[in-house]
């Protein structure tokens, strides 16, 4: 369960986030959405310990973020933010061997080398492992990052718009590896999202962030209405029945 | 295309955001501006160790050291202010001028080398050098910013002055060889104390330049947005980066040659400028011009009175007071994060 | 994917564990909830180094299908990945070493041993070659001895350059600068034309001794200790203001010296320029006490911390997500590099580009993102590189005082051959 109770963060007289009290509880897919400059992002940097916060806690698991030593949380919760890029070469295999860092320290066993062979098949990376990042597409390199969260093996995994620079294949693709992370290995996966219909098909959750308040918090089915998404996005939208789930409509 | 761009949008969001009517060049606050600029140029006509009041050849000397002096300290303090300016507006990169990305030390190498190979070269010829020298490093400069994709605005100037400490070192090697090393130092230090009749007037040069700077800025301006942009508002991009680095090359040659490097005056000025004024260029062109005059012509007064009846190099005043007002303007964007 | 959940399911179940209350169909959004007490009493055992409960079930899932193999039968990969793409068809031989693939190992040892042949060539040739008594007379050895010192000197250095920039590139995440910019030299410059300027060439004579050896290194260390303590500390610390902030004030001590240096008179800054210029032979051999172990327990430090220093290279957010203490590590990082550099400075002079040249060649030839295995690497490309120089220029150029300079004005060149290629900063 994370917990947020009465987090704030202030950038400058314009940006502001919070109070915030939020609670995310375990297991499934939770989607935070909202408009641009919302304070999603923000949020989540802050769940992950990325980015401190000028007031209030945050507790992951009970453990009290700002308090706990930052190698132990490492065990319990993974962050991926959506720009990476690294100075050093890196094959898949190696970046997804970093995963393991919180558990081996660097020195890779036998148990770490399973693990990371698991990620990398769970992605479909298997035939790509031994390629330099550099060598890979966009969306095989997002996938590569993701298998590094998912092989540091913690129960909590965030991820700051993992969809962005992905085509249509790619992004369902990854929803689809993200949802069933979150139920075949029992994860609890908070997302950024942009795209409110990935959110209502793929999440079990969906939190909605604007002016960086939480406005609305339930089920897809709860936030996928008419009057809820128009008041969030500040444009009108309607909430069809697709043949998956209901759809938003809105242009 | 100019990547350094991206970490600074806010800069060409407040310059949009920051119009007011045009045209209107000359307000009070400006005039007031003029009337303070020209007191302390004044001032520093009267001020120094010679009496000229006092001796019989006072007017004669006035003429000889003082007048050319205050010449030289007007025109090379507009310029390197204006450079600066223009290397700003061309990365639309806040931290960027001759001293931070190497384009003084390719020129006082330039010099370096005429002074070796021709030792009793005219003038010109030395200032030909450097300028040569200085165009040449600043469009490495300017190469490496089109080939690399930065992430952070401040790599600019680290690059830039690991690529001035490389050429000082070449420099330093070459100065070593052939025993030079300690007249480069004074060749370097920037003084208007070597500064008299007969010496400075190619300094009348980047007046020119100043001019050039006040009708062409907003080209500036936009190719500083990148190729892509500059084209397609119908600019050629290449030509207009390559009238920039002409300019500042030929300003920063002749100012070497003639007075020595002005460290962090093309930095300083421009950013104080705009913390006050906001980033509304055409009115503030006149406003930069001004206050690097006044700020070398400040920094000389200094250096001449500190230590009666010797003289500091502005060049080391500057280099604290510009230093200092760099790292407070490092902090500032620090804090904005 | 519906119909390959099923698949797993009863791994899982059989497994045992309790954390089956998210149903298998995907459909069903609601029921995910699992009772409050249950995660806190999972993670309490987490500290003390236990696997994690998700883990440990996945690996006693694996045990219990096949106890030698325990991935290949493992649930997850019962599935076909959906990226496409078969299992490898040896999945013993998969790891993510240091260096990937067989070829990689071969080229990395091939070089190393190399390099290790043209060191012992370098070292014996330094010490033999040129000698004016018979081999294996006293006189020999002797010349040999004081020959062998040199050599030391230059292990040290190399030792202190290359690990010194290799550590400082990786915390700054950025390959294009070197730490002896960062106002060590401006120190060391001003405190030797400081001393000139007050005290006349006498000044030099009395900056020689161990104690003043001692002092230079500990008025660089401080200063390093001050800059990195205010500007990285605090709520806004930012590494790269930080590194620009010490370029400048370089600059201004620099300046400072500059302006001290012209009021010199020419003999006095003839002796002053010996000192400027790195050089082998500012070194004093009375030195070397102080030298060696403060080299090794510095650059020790750093290396034993190679894993951690691997992850500080992906930068600050993916360090802090895999638990490291980015400020802390960084910040002790940067004093280790103060530490390095300061002995190197104060040792032979100011050496500005031998640490980045021989860094950018060890990247080169190790090609891999391992300091265990780069700083191996780039000690010996220093040593080469710097005894190597010095053997050639001593005795087939005649031009031993200007090792210092040749190495600066190759490196820079690299330098600028390098940062016109294209990249991201």
């Amino acid at each position: 369960m994370i917990t947020l109770s009465a987090v704030t963060k202030n950038y400058s007289s314009e940006v502001a986030i919070g109070p915030v009290d939020l609670t995310i509880p375990n297991g499934g897919v939770t989607a935070l959405v909202g408009p641009n400059g919302a304070g999603k992002s923000t949020l989540l940097t802050m769940i992950g310990r990325l980015m401190g916060m000028d007031e209030g806690t945050i507790e992951i698991a009970g453990y009290d973020i700002a308090k706990t030593n930052s190698k132990d949380l490492a065990k319990i919760v993974s962050i991926l933010r959506q720009e990476n890029h690294f100075v050093t070469r890196l094959t898949v295999r190696q970046l997804v061997g970093f995963g393991r860092f919180p558990h081996s320290k660097g020195r890779l066993t036998r148990v770490d080398e399973d693990m990371i062979s698991q990620s990398i098949d769970f992605l479909g990376l298997t035939d790509l492992e031994g390629r330099y990042l550099d060598e890979l597409s966009g969306g095989q390199r997002q996938r590569a990052y993701v298998a590094m969260v998912l092989a540091q093996d913690t129960d909590y995994v965030l991820l700051d718009e993992p969809l962005n620079n992905l085509d249509m294949r790619h992004s369902v693709q990854m929803m689809q590896h993200l949802h069933r992370a979150a139920r075949e290995l029992g994860r609890t996966v908070v997302i950024v999202l942009h795209d409110i219909n990935f959110a209502g098909h793929y999440a079990d959750r969906i939190c909605a962030v604007k002016d960086g308040q939480v406005v609305q918090h339930g089920t897809s089915d709860e936030i996928m209405r008419d009057e809820v998404l128009s008041h969030v996005f500040d444009t009108p939208v309607k909430v069809i029945a697709g043949p998956h789930g209901p759809l938003a409509v809105y242009y | 295309m100019l990547d350094s761009h991206t970490s600074d949008t806010r800069t060409v969001g407040r310059r949009l955001e920051g119009r007011r009517p045009t045209g209107r060049l000359f307000t009070w606050p400006l005039l007031l501006g003029l009337i303070g600029t020209v007191g302390l140029v004044v001032l520093s006509l009267f001020v120094g160790v010679y009496d000229i009041f006092g001796a019989e050849d006072g007017g004669e000397m006035f003429a000889i050291t003082r007048i050319p002096r205050t010449v030289a300290l007007v025109l090379a303090g507009a310029a390197m202010a204006m450079c600066g300016l223009v290397m700003q507006l061309l990365t639309q990169n806040r931290f960027v001028e001759p001293t931070t990305t190497g384009t003084t030390e390719w020129a006082g190498l330039g010099l370096l080398l005429v002074m070796i190979v021709w030792p009793d070269s005219s003038l010109l010829v030395k200032m030909t050098f450097a300028v040569l020298t200085a165009f040449l490093g600043t469009m490495i400069f300017f190469a490496f910013l089109r080939r690399v994709t930065l992430r952070s605005s401040v790599i600019v100037p680290i690059v830039g002055m690991m690529l001035g400490a490389v050429v000082g070192a070449v420099s330093t090697f070459i100065a070593l060889q052939t025993d030079m090393l300690q007249s480069m130092g004074i060749w370097f230090a920037g003084s208007f104390t070597s500064v008299l009749r007969g010496q400075y007037e190619p300094l009348w040069a980047v007046a020119v330049i100043v001019i050039v700077i006040f009708i062409a800025a907003d080209r500036f301006t936009v190719a500083g947005l990148g190729e892509e942009i500059a084209t397609n508002v119908g600019l050629n991009y290449n030509q207009v980066l390559l009238l920039g680095t002409g300019l500042i090359a030929i300003a920063t040659g002749i100012v070497t040659v003639v007075v020595g490097n002005l460290p962090f005056l093309g930095l300083i000025v421009p950013n104080i400028v705009s913390m006050f004024r906001g980033d509304d260029l055409r009115s503030n062109l006149p406003w930069v011009c001004l206050l690097g005059i006044s700020i070398v012509t400040v920094c000389d007064i200094i250096g001449r009175t500190i230590i009666m009846p010797f003289e500091v190099p502005v060049s080391l005043i500057l280099a604290i007071i510009g230093a200092a007002v760099f790292i407070a303007l490092l902090l500032r964007q620090r804090r904005r994060g | 994917m519906a119909e390959r959940i099923p698949n797993t399911q009863p791994a899982e179940a059989s497994a045992g564990t309790a954390e089956q209350a998210a149903p298998p169909v995907p459909e069903a959004r609601t029921g995910v909830e699992q009772s409050p007490g249950f995660p806190t009493a999972r993670s309490a055992n987490r500290p003390t180094g236990t696997p994690t409960g998700a883990a440990a079930r996945r690996r006693s899932t694996g045990a219990l299908l096949d106890p030698v193999d325990g991935h290949s039968l493992s649930p997850r990969s019962v599935h076909k990945p959906l990226g496409g793409g078969s299992r490898l068809a040896s999945p013993n031989r998969r790891h993510a070493g240091p260096l990937p693939t067989g070829r990689a190992k071969r080229r990395y040892w091939s070089v190393f041993a190399v390099l290790a042949v043209l060191a012992i060539l370098t070292t014996a040739g330094s010490l033999v070659w040129d000698n004016p008594m018979p081999l294996g007379t006293d006189g020999f050895w002797l010349i040999a001895q004081m020959r062998a010192t040199n050599l030391v000197i230059i292990a040290i250095v190399a030792f202190c350059q290359a690990i010194a920039t290799v550590s400082f590139q990786t915390v700054a995440n950025n390959r294009i600068i070197t730490p002896s910019i960062m106002g060590f030299e401006s120190l060391y410059r001003l405190v030797q034309t400081g001393s000139v300027f007050l005290f006349g060439g006498l000044g030099l004579v009395m900056m020689t001794g161990t104690l003043q050896f001692f002092l230079q290194i500990v008025l660089m260390v401080v200063f390093a200790g001050l800059l990195y303590g205010w500007l990285l500390s605090g709520k806004y610390g930012n590494l790269q203001i930080m590194l620009l902030i010490g370029i400048i004030l370089g600059g201004g001590l620099g300046a400072l010296a500059t302006f001290m240096q012209r009021l010199l008179t020419p003999s006095e800054f003839d002796l002053l320029t010996a000192r400027l210029i790195g050089s082998i032979a500012n070194a004093d051999a009375s030195y070397l006490a102080l030298a060696i172990p403060l080299a090794a327990a510095a650059g020790g430090v750093l290396w034993f911390g190679s894993t951690r220093l691997n992850v500080l290279a992906l930068g600050r957010e993916t360090a802090v997500n895999l638990g490291v203490d980015h400020r802390r590590q960084t910040i002790l990082v940067l004093l280790l590099v103060s530490v390095l550099m300061a002995v190197s400075t104060a040792l032979v002079g100011p050496m500005t580009f031998f640490g980045f040249l021989v860094a950018m060649i060890a990247y080169q030839l190790a090609d891999t993102h391992d300091h265990r295995y780069i700083f191996p690497m780039s000690w010996l490309i220093g040593f080469v590189v710097l005894a190597g120089a010095h053997f050639a220029l001593k005795n087939f150029f005649y031009a031993e005082g200007s090792v210092g300079v040749i190495i600066e004005i190759v490196g820079g060149t690299f330098f600028l051959i390098y940062i016109l290629r294209k990249g991201r900063l």
